[in-house]
């Protein structure tokens, strides 16, 4: 403090409540902003509602297909779009096109989603163990993840397919198994960042146990990077599958699926070109929408706060 | 203002800053006018927020593409605003030349010292390797590095942070610069190698007869190695002049408050004077003076317009209007 | 020193050190480190804490300076057990920790609490403010409406409106407003002792004045025991009742505040006090006071450590290891240095007085 003339005498500042310097923002969580951000993206907007018409139609079917998807005709094979109010023409038993997509959606989506859903949940938990522990528990775990990941996943779940047999019930064991080391590796990617950090420390200084660390501080940290990966495992998944029906390694005929359904009118693409590429452009429409919807969801959860 | 002086070395002249991004636009600069001479030594002195690194930047345009940049700087004659890329990349590192705050991230991992050095040298002289491996040489001897033959062929990560330090002092002399633009470089170090490159960049300064502006928010720093001191507030200069008479005597409530809250030799156990509340946000700046809110001094009118710079004695500035102008008598010589 | 509020925890009355650290000694193995050309790749050691001996007094603030590599972070942890020393013991209040009949780790943890430095990595940036303090008390085994009126009251202690902060995340807040939360974090479970790394180092001056000012204000109001380390000798001066030096994994001198800064024993600690930038331009530095830099704790020199860069380096300084001089009693000023031990054979010995 000096005494020079014409400097300014400063009083003592009092332990004031410090108001000032609070920005006029809304208090958001994170998972808030995410909904803000998402909301105000047309884009990816517009494409979620495409593949929530999907979904609606999948677990719709009885109620939107208009014929009966497993009704073959020996006349009205391979017929053209719109003959006789099929829509989207017959394939080679006289069965309405139509249909069979939309019933073939059901296992599509169920193909593209549970093994996901599934291999987060267990990948995740690996990951989470694995990033969290360190040390030789970490290695086990890593090292048999990269065993698996050294494979390609189309040959992985070719193979474990075609092993046990087949079916649905396989051909969703496989994609499961060959997701759970991608998502592995990201759950422990990002645990491993979080747990050097001070105040995962400082949680263990409060005297909490690892499963409350856990629960508390890293899930949440570690949910947003596995979340948008497995996102866009969907339509890895549903591609894979449809792979696997075509090669024969997934669901028995009749049932209607995409890529069985590819297989078998493939000899008929010479008759009916547009009709036979019906279920390949299903495949195709879906796997992309599933695909920006999880890029959008990447865009609004990405976010270095 | 000496009218007989030269055309100083740097010349700023009103400038301003503004980051403008489609949320929001932050001003991080508004309208700071200084010149330097050659042989002088400015240090701006500023908190975090404050607009220091930005103006540093703006003097060699390394500012990213959505700065917008407005008045006028002019470095040894030539106006850095208008400049076309190619002037723009003589410029910097042949006339002004820049050395940061954490040399770890300035220096590139995948090259040697001599190999970082030399590079410079070679594009601005046109050189051979040879010739450039020697300057690199001669470099590393001037800033008293040991050992400078063997830490040629180091990597930036087989040094200690001092030596790290050093190395990017000789990069940025390397081409012999007449404005040598210094950005924190000594916060990131302890306090015994603090005082060696201080030392070592005041002898180098002299030495040379650069002209140096050095950005720090450590008044204590500024004590050292400044012959003027610009301090920074919200983006503008809100006090200038000799190091001495400032320190000694601020005009500033801003000035006067940094230096009373500096926590050097005060008695124990009492609370320091700290100056109350927080820098404001750059995107929303209150109206006035911007420090008027934190201020134990205002008044009614400092809510009013932006303080004009006041003289309160030769060669000093202050923007406060609680400052009269020739207020302060200067010490008998 | 501020008299220590009457605790009905406490054990042992005033005389009693409340933490009492012998011999800490903590090595961290370097993987992978490449041994000098020619010689076989080693099991190098990073030697971080090196036979740490201080005891801490009730209701005092002990400061401990060093600067990057000597030690003092890893200190921190070892007395929280946040690492668990490799060898030494720890006393807190009468009792040992982590010994059988002593007190537990966990124990511990409710009366020793730490301050980070880095304010930005040390709050969870998913949780709200008002949650990261109270998770401590919930964790210790309160119902959460009484863990979230902890920390409401802790919040406002600190100077933070409670209504106004609590339920803010982390990036809405500026450095001080972070540091205040750290602090309100580590006070929420009523420890005795808080540990503080460097708690105002990466804070602007003015704002460093503030939160300096805060932990006089608290540790006068809740009756605590600060050991505070940081690497600026200025502020250690102003809020420390006695000092600790370290250099290497070593302390290097000990003493009472004033008599530390007034006539520093060690050639270390008087470098490091002669590097402190005057504030006064007349008044410059003209030559470094040591010089290099510091230097790499693994593979340390022999004998005494710092005996590369002194300035009365001497034979015996590189032969033998100087032990701090034996000093009783709280007000003892001593220091590891061969000058200040009349039997050791350096030449400036005989000549200094005791």
């Amino acid at each position: 403090m000096s005494a020079a003339t014409g400097s300014p005498d400063l009083a003592i500042a009092p332990q004031a409540l410090d108001t000032q310097a609070v920005p006029a923002t809304q208090v958001r969580s994170y998972w808030q902003s995410v909904l803000y951000r998402l909301r105000h993206d047309p884009v990816t907007l517009a494409f979620a509602a495409i593949v929530l018409a999907i979904i609606l139609t999948a677990i719709f079917a009885p109620e939107v297909a208009p014929f009966d998807p497993y009704r073959d005709s020996i006349i009205g094979r391979l017929k053209p779009f719109g003959w006789r109010n099929h829509l989207l023409g017959t394939d080679d038993l006289g069965r309405d096109m139509l249909s069979r997509l939309i019933y073939g959606g059901r296992i599509a989506l169920l193909m593209g989603i549970v093994p996901v859903v599934i291999a987060s949940a267990i990948g995740g938990t690996l990951g989470v163990v694995g990033g969290f522990a360190g040390g030789w528990i970490n290695t086990a775990i890593m090292r048999t993840m990269d065993v698996f990941y050294a494979f390609p996943s189309v040959l992985l779940a070719v193979a474990i397919a075609g092993a046990m047999g087949g079916g649905i019930l396989n051909g969703m064991l496989a994609l499961t198994l060959v997701f759970i080391p991608p998502i592995c590796r990201i759950a422990e990617t990002a645990t491993s960042q979080v747990r050097s950090l001070d105040f995962i420390e400082a949680a263990r200084a409060s005297g909490a146990g690892p499963l409350t660390i856990i629960r508390h501080h890293v899930l949440g940290n570690v949910l947003a990077p596995v979340f948008i990966y497995a996102s866009s495992l969907v339509s890895v998944s549903m591609l894979l599958a449809s792979g696997l029906s075509f090669l024969g390694l997934g669901v028995r005929p009749p049932t209607p699926d995409w890529g069985l359904m590819l297989s078998t009118l493939r000899q008929a693409i010479w008759v009916q070109p547009a009709v036979c590429a019906m279920p390949g452009v299903a495949i195709f429409i879906t796997s992309v929408c599933f695909n920006l919807v999880s890029d959008g969801l990447r865009a609004a959860m990405d976010v270095r706060l | 203002m000496d009218v007989a002086s030269p055309e100083p070395l740097v010349q700023v002249d009103d400038l301003t800053v503004d980051f403008v991004t489609r949320e929001t636009t932050v001003h991080a600069v508004n309208g700071v006018s200084f010149t330097v001479a050659a042989g002088e030594v400015l240090c701006i002195l500023g908190e975090s927020g404050s607009g220091k690194s930005v103006t540093l930047r703006a003097l060699m345009r390394l500012l990213p593409r959505h700065a917008r940049l407005g008045g006028a700087v002019r470095v040894v004659g030539r106006d850095v605003l208008a400049m076309r890329p190619r002037a723009l990349r003589d410029l910097r590192g042949g006339l002004v030349s820049m050395v940061f705050q954490e040399p770890m991230t300035a220096l590139d991992p995948v090259y040697t010292i001599g190999q970082q050095i030399g590079e410079t040298v070679r594009r601005h002289t046109g050189c051979n390797h040879a010739a450039a491996r020697k300057r690199a040489l001669e470099l590393l001897e001037l800033v008293r590095v040991p050992s400078p033959e063997r830490r040629l062929d180091a990597y930036p990560h087989e040094l200690s942070g001092g030596l790290r330090q050093r190395a990017m002092i000789a990069m940025a002399l390397s081409c012999d610069p007449r404005v040598l633009l210094a950005d924190e470089p000594t916060t990131a170090l302890d306090a015994t190698v603090q005082i060696q490159v201080l030392i070592l960049l005041r002898r180098l300064q002299r030495e040379l007869g650069m002209g140096m502006i050095f950005v720090t928010h450590d008044l204590g720093v500024a004590a050292e190695i400044a012959d003027r001191i610009a301090v920074m507030y919200a983006g503008r200069v809100v006090e200038s002049g000799p190091v001495a008479d400032v320190l000694r005597a601020p005009a500033h409530p801003y000035t006067a408050g940094l230096l009373a809250s500096t926590v050097h030799d005060q008695p124990r156990g009492k609370p320091v004077v700290a100056i109350p509340g927080s820098p404001p946000d750059m995107r929303r700046l209150p109206p006035g003076c911007s420090f008027s809110p934190r201020c134990a001094r205002r008044r009614p009118e400092c809510l009013t317009g932006d303080p004009a710079p006041r003289f309160p004695a030769p060669g000093r500035m202050a923007r406060c209007i609680a400052v009269e102008t020739a207020s302060i008598v200067p010490p008998q010589a | 020193m501020s008299l220590p509020a009457p605790d009905a925890r406490d054990r042992g009355g005033p005389q009693q050190p409340l933490l009492i650290a012998r011999d800490l000694r903590k090595h961290f193995a370097v993987k992978g480190a490449k041994g000098a050309k020619g010689r076989p790749k080693g099991r190098k050691m990073v030697q971080a804490v090196d036979g740490v001996s201080f005891a801490v007094r009730k209701g005092e603030t002990l400061g401990v300076v060093g600067e990057s590599g000597c030690g003092k972070s890893t200190l921190a942890r070892l007395l929280l057990h946040l690492i668990v020393p490799d060898a030494g013991v720890l006393v807190f209040d009468g009792d040992e920790v982590a010994a059988p009949r002593g007190i537990a780790v966990a124990a511990l943890r409710r009366q020793v609490q730490m301050v980070f430095q880095d304010s930005y990595s040390s709050l969870n940036p998913r949780m709200p403010v008002r949650d990261s303090v109270a998770f401590g008390p919930y964790v210790q085994g309160q119902p959460k409406s009484a863990a979230r009126r902890v920390a409401q009251d802790m919040l406002a202690q600190v100077g933070l409106d409670p209504g106004l902060f609590g339920p803010r995340y982390p990036h809405e807040l500026s450095g001080g407003q972070k540091q205040r939360v750290n602090i309100a974090r580590a006070l929420a479970m009523g420890p005795r002792m808080v540990v503080l790394d460097e708690p105002v180092s990466a804070l602007d001056k003015s704002i460093e004045a503030q939160v300096l000012n805060l932990l006089l204000d608290l540790k006068q109001r809740l009756g605590l025991t600060y050991l505070f380390i940081s690497h600026d000798l200025s502020v250690v001066r102003f809020i420390a009742d006695r000092v600790l030096v370290m250099y290497l994994g070593r302390v290097v001198e000990i003493g009472p505040s004033d008599m530390l800064f007034a006539r520093p024993l060690h050639p270390y600690t008087q470098a490091l006090l002669a590097s402190r930038p005057s504030m006064d331009p007349a008044r410059r530095i003209e030559e470094p006071p040591i010089v290099g830099d510091p230097p790499n704790p693994i593979d340390p020199p022999p004998g005494c450590r710092f005996h590369t860069r002194c300035p009365y380096a001497e034979a015996v300084c590189s032969a033998r290891d100087p032990a701090l001089t034996a000093a009783e009693g709280w007000d003892a000023h001593a220091a590891a240095c061969h000058i200040h031990d009349p039997a050791s054979g350096h030449s400036l010995a005989s000549r200094l007085a005791a």
